[in-house]
């Protein structure tokens, strides 16, 4: 048995860790959220030129060719340096989708210009307030052009394609949309972190490709959503426990009362929850990488579980980080509310908590019981 | 990233499951399965003849003690053959129960600090289950300060050169059926609190030494108070130097946490079973959203410990040492227990008070209930837990102590609450 990543996958990890260190410290994250710029393209395109946005995508349509454990161990690695930048909406949602249901058509036009940091993917499935369900969709596809209004959709303000999901008849089908087609309207909205953009998008008879069979939209969007599940539950991971060392390293720091404040046990045992938290994530992480990589039967559970204990963990260590900061921690100018704002924001992305915790028990109640031990 | 054994292991995996398949007494494994907390389970036979029949099995065919060396009755394992093997005893591990202490504790605090002659003594019958022994370690006045007791042993004036014991020990468990016992006591109480302890280990029949069982909150007695009485002990017995009690005392404690983290349950299988078999409004209670969202946090913890779990052995297999992750054992599975226990009782509506062998698998979710406070006590409290995580993984202070350098007999013994 073997629960933990190979020696080559923890090389990339120190090379992607040392190339954010350089690239995007917290003052390019702080950037994007004064400054105008929805994203950070120069370190996107780095991230292209290092090969990670192709790591997953096979070397016949322009990518490295690697596998997704070396994606989960990248994800991580973004998601410590709160990375502004659409890679989650262009790799984990748009190249897996594409990759899992899309025609060679769809492959050939899209999946090299990800790889190559040439285009960027968003991942329409929302229509408005309330939890995702098939129900609320009312974004019609006819066969050839779009209709219809998506909202919020992350990095829809910079995307280049869309994947839409569409009420196609009585049915769901996903389409594929090329964003500098006709009738498309895009509207940014603000939102508690504004280093992941939000948008509007509305399309006025746009043309659009289905992906995969007419009817199949929400069975592909729920199998493209576990997988990214995973990928983000990895991001998640590589925030929270950045949250943590930064506590811990204020809390050795910081004096009261003529003592480290780490020396105290109120202050110690909130970062030993902290640190149990960001421990369960990623024993569940792992148990996801292993279920994405290996594609096994258990993934539907294997995601949901991590997507779950990721999402606690890095909410969980966000807001105590705020509180061992005391009033510093609530400044604009210490970068704990940045931590805050994105762990709140994944917290909601492609399904929030208590929809991840309904489909992990429904999962797990639909026949597989033997994975309550 | 694979969850398959490399070919040494399966063919480890294989010998283990043809010998157990052979040799386990497998007419008390349906008592053994439905063992709950604080005892073995067994009814038809005597627990402990029961317990020390496995063990002795175990012993001649070499599976007792897979991580002591073979000179003292163990098995000469390597960590993964060990981890194999207690993954194969499955429900019959339940019967190592009374022998956990000595294996896990007591056994390698005596290899570490006894002279050979002792050690060739005491450690092949405790390997083979002939002989158990229970740690008198805790005192009514120092729990989680343990360095805190009181327990005096004074040479005895007749030149013997034998100790005198007088005291108390608490929270002994398993000291009724123990045939012997590892004992810290205060050696000086003129030095500061550490440095005035001596350990020695004694026979639990030695005049002077009552065991009574605690009545428990729970209604049970797996606890022992255990008096002394001029008790007398030869000067061989003694482990370690005068006034070096701490440092043996840690190595105890270090095998304790060790054993007592690993593999804890959190009861979730039991619950999910028991929401899988409820119906809520005419419908499985795991359709209902409120019941959906507790289990999946229950979930997510029960999961979280096993990978962890998978993690230590992954280092294992690899030949490392595993991390600290798996300090998080205990208090994340004592906690997690005692909250599913009581929405366990939610669940069954005014009912849940109700404790008899009606109540929804015979009661165990009661039992949890009543059970779990002192899984959060027990071998370093939750609290204690919290500042060896702080301290000892994530590198922060230790605690200001105000009576590290004072003489033990000056340290204040009572406060005063307010009126």
């Amino acid at each position: 048995m073997n629960l933990d990543f190979s020696d080559e996958q923890k090389q990339l990890r120190d090379q992607v860790r040392r190339f954010l260190k350089e690239n995007c410290p917290p003052a390019a994250v702080r950037a994007i959220l004064e400054g105008g710029d929805a994203y950070d393209a120069k370190l996107y395109q780095g991230l292209a030129d290092l090969g990670v946005l192709g790591a997953a995508i096979p070397e016949e349509y322009g990518g490295v060719g690697l596998g997704h454990l070396e994606l989960c161990v990248v994800a991580e690695e973004l998601g410590r340096v709160l990375a502004p930048v659409p890679v989650a909406s262009t790799v984990y949602l748009g190249a897996e989708c594409l990759m899992q249901a899309g025609s060679e058509d769809q492959k050939q036009a899209w999946l090299p210009k990800i790889s190559a940091g040439e285009a960027i993917g968003c991942w329409a499935i929302n229509e408005g307030s309330g939890r995702m369900q098939p129900s609320k969709v009312a974004l019609t596809f006819d066969g050839k052009t779009v209709s219809g209004s998506k909202a919020p959709i992350t990095d829809g303000e910079i995307a280049d394609f869309a994947i839409v999901l569409a009420k196609e008849g009585g049915e769901l089908s996903l389409c594929l949309v090329d964003l500098s087609g006709s009738g498309v309207t895009r509207e940014t909205l603000d939102s508690i972190d504004p280093t992941r953009g939000q948008a509007k998008l509305t399309f006025d008879a746009t043309p659009a490709t289905r992906i995969g069979s007419a009817g199949d939209g929400w069975h592909i969007a729920t199998q493209v959503m576990d997988r990214a599940a995973i990928l983000i539950g990895f991001e998640q991971l590589g925030g929270a426990d950045r949250a943590l060392e930064m506590g811990r390293d204020y809390a050795l720091e910081r004096m009261a009362f003529g003592r480290q404040i780490g020396s105290f046990q109120a202050v110690k045992h909130i970062l030993a929850d902290m640190y149990v938290s960001a421990t369960l994530a990623r024993s569940n992480c792992y148990y996801g990488a292993w279920a994405l990589s290996s594609s096994a039967a258990e993934l539907p559970i294997a995601a949901a579980t991590a997507r779950v204990s990721a999402t606690n963990a890095f909410q969980h260590c966000a807001k105590n980080n705020i509180q061992v900061h005391g009033g510093m921690g609530f400044t604009w100018a210490f970068d704990c509310h940045l931590y805050y704002r994105r762990s709140n924001a994944l917290a909601l992305t492609i399904g929030s908590l208590s929809t991840w915790e309904s489909l992990l028990i429904e999962r797990m109640s639909a026949g597989n019981v033997e994975a309550a031990a | 990233m694979d969850f398959n054994d490399t070919p040494q292991e399966a063919e480890f995996r294989k010998e283990v499951r043809s010998w157990l398949d052979a040799n386990a007494p497998k007419h008390l494994e349906p008592e053994l399965k439905r063992a709950s907390f604080g005892s073995n389970g067994l009814e038809s036979e005597d627990p402990i003849k029961a317990s020390k029949a496995w063990q002795k099995k175990k012993a001649e065919a070499g599976w007792a003690c897979l991580h002591w060396p073979k000179e003292y009755g163990g098995g000469a394992r390597s960590a993964m053959e060990r981890v194999i093997w207690s993954q194969e005893e499955g429900p019959y591990a339940v019967l190592s129960g009374l022998f956990t202490i000595g294996h896990g504790m007591c056994g390698p605090t005596v290899m570490e600090w006894a002279n050979e002659e002792w050690k060739e003594k005491l450690l092949p019958p405790l390997a083979s289950g002939e002989e158990v022994w229970c740690q008198l370690f805790s005192e009514p006045a120092s729990g989680s300060d343990l360095a805190g007791l009181r327990t005096k042993a004074v040479k005895a004036d007749d030149g013997s050169g034998d100790w005198i014991i007088n005291g108390q020990k608490i929270w002994t468990s398993g000291a009724q059926n123990s045939d012997w016992g590892l004992l810290i006591t205060r050696t000086d109480p003129d030095v500061p609190k550490h440095k005035g302890l001596t350990m020695f280990f004694l026979r639990m029949d030695s005049p002077g030494v009552k065991v009574v069982p605690i009545r428990q909150a729970n209604g049970a007695s797996g606890f022992n108070e255990v008096y002394f009485d001029d008790v007398r002990i030869p000067d061989d017995q003694r482990l370690g130097d005068v006034g070096q009690g701490w440092k043996v005392s840690l190595t105890t404690l270090m095998n304790e946490r060790l054993s007592i983290g690993s593999g804890m349950s959190t009861g979730f299988p039991e619950l999910f079973k028991f929401c899988m078999d409820m119906e809520i409004d005419g419908e499985a209670a795991t359709a209902d959203s409120g019941v959906r969202s507790k289990l999946a946090q229950f979930a997510v913890k029960q999961s979280g410990l096993k990978y962890t779990g998978m993690r230590a052995i992954s280092a294992l297999s690899k030949g490392e040492t595993p991390g600290p992750e798996n300090s998080i054992g205990k208090l994340v599975a004592g906690a997690t227990m005692q909250e599913l226990a009581m929405y366990a009782l939610d669940l069954q509506g005014e009912a849940g008070v109700v404790w008899n062998e009606d109540s929804p698998q015979n009661g165990r979710f009661q039992a949890m209930l009543m059970r779990s406070p002192a899984t959060r006590i027990e071998g370093g409290s939750d609290e204690i837990l919290r500042n060896i995580i702080g301290e000892r993984v994530l590198g922060l202070p230790g605690d200001i102590r105000v009576d590290k350098d004072v003489p033990f007999k000056e340290i204040p013994t009572s406060g005063k609450a307010k009126a």
